[in-house]
């Protein structure tokens, strides 16, 4: 049943003479898809002088059939067609077909280049407004939330702290872990050089409490909790949920915002914690391993080694992350228009941004707190 | 024999996990035939229609499609497809896709890449659904619900299938349009012979449209036949849904 018959058209010499052009066979969208051949040939006849078409044996006819012969024809029918009545008015249409300008204008001047430069600069600050506008807007609701503590969402914000935060424990561990060997073992190799193996704890210490501990767990969470808000803001604004959320008169920073920047900015210290232990854990495997420093040693000069405030100075940087990945998602969740293009190309921008960020903020961490914590 | 069957169920059940949505449905449909599938709301005829086209598979029982069974049978299901128009309920537009694109869609994946023979088959078909040429530029998200419903029948349309499959086609349209809709698709139907299967409520359409009515209703199909026949069915929701006050009105 759904097979049809492949078009035909072949030359016919008549008695008289001429010439005619026998059709055959279904011409329709499915077996015209190559038309190549059949377009040569047809304009090969069409050079034949008071050539006469006969599409009698045509089993069936579409619009893709009647329009690619129309076209051929040079837009009229020919003066000596025969064919089946009930296709004939299948051409009237491409007859009457008047088409609009349906393209966007594509020049390129001097003029529509500064125009798009302007564009640009006008997003660019159109985004950061937009930015600053949703800070503003969190501020405002954190005050309000103070006011009336029972408008917390408090629902939201454990939920959105057992997605980001508990179920990003196995993987922050594997990798702190897998780290803190790297880390351990390399150094191990240079401080044997030196015989200076007991500095390892020096060095473990500092460098994972103070810099990759909160950086990996914020590299993780900006791309495994940063792209999920951002999505599933998007898909909100796809199906329209947004909308509904505004139509009850409920607030989307307070009900969306808020609650992620809350879990964020407490659950990202918390995991940072995690990471720099499980990396120091790594760390202390390795070293006892590779330099025979067993763990009671470790245990008894880390504190030593690493003064209190690098504790504190990353936990404050966490926090800091967590805000940034949380507020940085939620922008970008915001900015997606209801297609899947826009979701997709916003998410990468949400994790590449707050990646960004993350290592920025860090730098700043650095400058600012040089002096601070070193033992 | 099941040749003379455009669609054919034997003995069809579906459930979803404890929940048995068809039972036992059993059905021939003869070819050039538009069936109006009608059944309380959540009875199961969006997934009969997407059992239709093989998108999902019935629990129990064989589909035959064109003569030839749907089950384990993906390359006849691919072919079904490029001849099978499908109609979503909520349109199923492609979001990143113009309208043009969207309905030039079908035809692309089939092989054309002519942009005059697509754009003028594209501007025809977009006219016959009784949108403007303008309109080709726009997304789906800038459209509303009428419109979506006429670009998503559009593209349905495009590659002139020998099956149509219809879910609710004129629900969120204006009684002008769905009016339109009904003089389209009876002129298509003389001009190109394709069978329709669709899900409706839309009274006027069961009797001006439809040659033939599928009525679901628990569980099971209840009544089967010519308007006529259906409606001396002894089922209550035919009595509910053929015999209230608007109904006497429609059909008197
Ligand atoms: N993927 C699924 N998983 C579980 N249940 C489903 C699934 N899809 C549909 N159902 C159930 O099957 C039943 C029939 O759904 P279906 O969408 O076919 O209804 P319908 O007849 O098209 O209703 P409506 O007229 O409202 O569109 C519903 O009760 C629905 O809850
Ligand atoms: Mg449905």
């Amino acid at each position: 049943m759904l097979l049809s018959s492949a078009p035909l058209i072949e030359l016919i010499h008549l008695d008289n003479g001429l010439y005619c052009a026998h059709l055959s066979g279904t011409w329709t969208v499915r077996t015209l898809v190559d038309q190549a051949t059949i377009n040569q040939q047809i304009s090969q006849y069409l050079t034949k002088p008071n050539l006469s078409w006969d599409m009698r044996s045509v089993t069936a006819l579409d619009s893709v059939g009647t329009l690619l012969l129309w076209q051929a024809w040079g837009e009229c029918l020919p003066t000596s067609l025969q064919l089946k009545p009930e296709h004939r008015p299948r051409f009237a249409r491409w007859q009457t077909q008047v088409i609009d300008d349906i393209s966007a204008p594509h020049t390129l001047s001097y003029a529509r280049l500064s125009q798009g430069l302007q564009l640009v600069m006008a997003g660019v600050v159109a985004q950061l407004v937009a930015f600053f506008i949703l800070l503003g807007q969190l501020v405002l609701d954190s005050f309000y939330v103070v006011r009336y503590p029972n408008r917390m969402p408090w629902a939201e914000i454990s939920r959105a702290i057992y997605d980001a935060g508990v179920r990003a424990l196995g993987i922050t561990a594997l990798v702190g872990f897998l780290i803190g060997i790297v880390l351990s073992y390399l150094s191990a190799l240079q401080l044997k050089m030196f015989g200076a193996e007991i500095y390892i704890i020096n060095i473990l210490g500092l460098s994972i409490i103070r810099e990759l501990g909160p950086l990996l767990a914020a590299i993780l969470v900006a791309g495994r909790s940063g792209s999920a808000m951002t999505a599933q803001i998007g898909i909100m604004r796809v199906t329209e949920e947004l909308d509904a959320l505004s139509a009850m008169g409920i607030s989307h920073s307070l009900r969306l915002v808020l609650p992620k920047v809350f879990a964020l900015a407490v659950a990202m210290p918390l995991l940072s914690v995690w990471t720099s232990s499980m990396a120091l854990c790594g760390g202390m495997f390795s070293a006892q391993d590779t330099l025979d420093i067993n763990y009671q040693q470790f245990f008894q000069r880390l504190p030593d080694a690493v003064p209190l405030s690098n504790v504190l100075i990353g936990l404050g940087k966490s926090m800091v992350f967590g805000l940034v990945i949380a507020l940085v998602a939620c922008y970008y969740g915001f900015r997606i228009q209801p297609n899947t293009v826009s979701l997709g190309n916003q998410t990468t921008n949400s994790v590449v941004a707050a990646i960004t960020l993350v290592i920025m903020i860090d730098a700043v961490f650095a400058i600012l707190f040089m002096n601070t914590g070193m033992p | 024999m099941s040749d003379s069957c455009a669609i054919k169920l034997v003995q069809v059940w579906t459930r979803f996990g404890d929940k048995l949505i068809h039972q036992d449905i059993n059905l021939c449909l003869p070819h050039g035939e538009i069936l109006g599938l009608v059944g309380a709301s959540g009875c199961g005829k969006t997934t009969l229609l997407r059992e239709l086209i093989g998108l999902q598979q019935p629990s129990q029982g064989d589909i035959y499609v064109m003569g030839q069974s749907l089950l384990n049978a993906a390359d006849y299901k691919r072919q079904l497809r490029t001849n099978c128009g499908m109609l979503f309920q909520k349109g199923a537009l492609f979001s990143a896709l113009s309208v043009f694109e969207n309905i030039a869609f079908p035809l692309r994946e089939l092989g054309f890449n002519e942009t005059k023979l697509i754009t003028r088959l594209v501007l025809m078909k977009l006219e016959s659904v009784g949108l403007s040429q303008q309109d080709a530029r726009l997304k789906p998200a800038d459209l509303s619900g009428g419109m979506i419903k006429r670009v998503a029948l559009a593209r349905a349309l495009i590659l002139e299938p020998s099956l149509l499959l219809l879910d609710e086609p004129t629900a969120g349209l204006d009684p002008i349009a769905s009016q339109d809709f009904v003089n389209l698709l009876s002129n298509l139907h003389q001009e190109l012979a394709f069978t329709v299967v669709m899900v409706t409520h839309d009274l006027d359409i069961l009797r001006d449209l439809c040659t033939q009515i599928a009525v679901l209703a628990d569980r099971h199909l209840v009544a089967y036949g010519t308007l006529a026949e259906v409606m001396n069915g002894e089922h209550p929701f035919i009595a509910q849904f053929f015999h209230n006050q608007r109904a006497k009105r429609v059909f008197q």
